[in-house]
């Protein structure tokens, strides 16, 4: 298999705190990793890094064999990895079919000329654009609210407008930071399936940090444990279940596994 | 037509351009500028110099006085758009009052305090409708074109805009740039209506007015930025009388409406006829037996 992306010895320190220190990891095309740990283990970090919010301090992160590192985030977006916030963050004021529209406007091959007159490929454009995110709002189940301002949705809809936004920039590489965050068992088990439904359509590798080891387990190819910004161990559900390393650094206290 | 009514009218016209770019860059982008007076203050002097000095034909003014315009705020802005809101805000500030003092102090070429007059009467009633219904058209194009939807993202959420693949700060610098060739429209206008300015007229109260009017039309509502210049333009002439207080009735609307409605008149949507038919039709219709349980809502 060839990897999509490839994290070598990667460092981000904030002053004297090491958030990310010496993580490795490569991923495969088309698999779906989980990325588990403490509070404060450096995960959100880690997506930061990839999606050039943050510089690293060392190490290198290359998309299909090249380099990304000091890329700005939306470069980073354009060459087609997408991502959803923890604390999500949408267009508020705006409707929901805009804001999966906002997400097209690499599509939207017109110029300024074209735009401020109508002319030319400007309604072509916007016709396959339009066309193109109502499909994707019916995918996700929220073609009847097209209209509806997006910062009144509920929470669970709102998630779901997020990954509907992300697809829309057409990634290869999807980052998904705590999905199923704030759901019951039953909403995170639809979940699953609502991942593996996009998995499965999109031709998509998916990367995401989740706390919910059932939603985790079920849903992964592969999952990396981070503890103090390093990888303690990395493997399949079951191995990563048995590890003891794992036990006593995550699940140990923890709820169950 | 009397020469009064016509003038008022183009005075508006004028105005509803200069706000027309402010509300791209203060309501669609949140970007907040004081120093769009100093925009329309190199509109002014680039036209006016080409027509009187260079005997420059008008239409060759009105595109160079606004390009002019726009070149100085890509400079400012690739220094400064990288900065937060307020420092942001204060940069604008800063760089109206040096074009107006620039030019103030440019005397050979300016004319200075006297101000630079024998400019020709170029901006007729025709001509000021005609490029503000084109402006208009064209703003109100552009907000609809992914243009327009970058800089909403831009406002509404910025590390999300980054994250979907907008380049914010280039989409920054257009903002900045097309109000700025607004303003450097108005500008040219203006030096060819009233035949003389002077740095006076492009000083801080000015772009003040700019913004105020924004805000009080509606921070993301193009219409509505229409709407308040008219207000705001016009009101001051029905009570002539009372105009010296414009500026004391600016700042007393500007509190009112930031404390009732902080979104401005029409908030973030634009005017329609809908609403009003809707209630003619309820009024209309009330005694329709058919319409009794849709009242009940």
């Amino acid at each position: 298999m060839k990897p999509i992306l490839t994290i070598t010895n990667l460092h981000k320190h904030f002053g004297g705190v090491k958030a990310i220190n010496d993580f490795s990891v490569t991923l495969e095309k088309g698999k779906i990793y989980g990325l588990i740990g403490p509070n404060g283990a450096g995960k959100t970090t880690i997506f930061n890094t990839i999606t050039g919010i943050y510089d690293p301090t060392m190490g290198n992160i290359a998309l299909n064999g090249e380099s990304i590192v000091g890329k700005a985030p939306y470069e980073i977006s354009n060459l087609g990895i997408a991502r959803t916030f923890q604390n999500i963050r949408l267009f508020g004021n705006l409707s929901v079919l805009d804001n999966v529209i906002i997400a097209c406007h690499v599509d939207a091959k017109y110029g300024l000329f074209e735009a401020m007159t109508k002319f030319g490929r400007f309604k072509k454009n916007e016709e396959d654009i339009k066309e193109k995110c109502l499909k994707l709002l019916q995918f996700v189940g929220l073609e009847e609210m097209r209209d509806d301002i997006a910062g009144a949705l509920p929470y669970g809809h709102q998630r779901k407008l997020e990954i509907a936004r992300a697809l829309a920039t057409n990634p290869d590489l999807l980052l998904l930071d705590e999905p199923a965050a704030g759901m019951n068992e039953k909403e995170s088990e639809e979940l699953v399936r609502f991942i593996q439904n996009i998995h499965e359509n999109f031709d998509l590798t998916i990367l995401l940090i989740e706390h919910h080891m059932d939603f985790v387990m079920s849903l992964c190819d592969e999952i990396a444990v981070l503890n103090f910004g390093s990888t303690i161990f990395m493997g399949s559900p079951a191995e990563v279940k048995s590890n003891p390393a794992v036990i006593e650094a995550y699940l140990g206290g923890e709820d169950d596994a | 037509m009397s020469g009064y009514v016509e003038g008022v009218i183009i005075l508006v016209c004028i105005n509803v351009i200069a706000v027309l770019g402010v509300s791209i860059l203060t309501g669609f982008t949140r970007l907040f500028s004081f120093g769009n007076a100093g925009f329309m203050a190199i509109g002014a002097y680039a036209s006016a110099i080409l027509t009187t000095k260079y005997g420059a034909p008008f239409p060759v003014a009105l595109v160079v006085g606004p390009i002019i315009a726009a070149i100085a705020a890509l400079g400012l802005g690739k220094l400064t758009l990288k900065l937060k809101g307020d420092y942001f805000l204060i940069t604008t500030l800063g760089f109206g009052e040096s074009i107006r003092l620039l030019f103030l102090f440019a005397e050979p070429i300016t004319g200075g305090a006297r101000g630079l007059s024998g400019i020709p009467p170029k901006t007729t009633l025709f001509i000021a409708i005609g490029i503000t219904v084109l402006a208009f058209l064209g703003a109100w194009n552009f907000l609809r074109s992914k243009y327009g939807r970058n800089l909403m993202a831009i406002r509404e959420q910025e590390i999300a805009a980054e994250a979907v693949g907008i380049d914010t700060a280039k989409f920054k610098e257009y903002s900045f740039m097309i109000s700025a060739a607004y303003a450097g429209m108005a500008g040219a206008l203006l030096a060819h209506y009233y035949m003389f300015i002077s740095p006076i007229m492009f000083n801080l109260p000015k772009s003040a007015e700019l913004t105020i009017t924004v805000v009080i039309g509606g921070l993301g509502s193009l219409s509505g930025s229409v709407l308040a210049t008219i207000l705001l333009t016009v009101l001051p002439e029905v009570f002539r009388s009372a105009a010296e207080y414009r500026m004391l009735l600016y700042g007393l609307a500007v509190v009112v409406i930031i404390v009732l409605k902080p979104s401005g008149l029409m908030g973030y949507r634009e005017f329609s006829l809908r609403p009003i038919f809707k209630l003619y039709e309820r009024i209309f219709k009330k005694n329709d037996p058919t319409q009794t349980k849709g009242d009940g809502k």
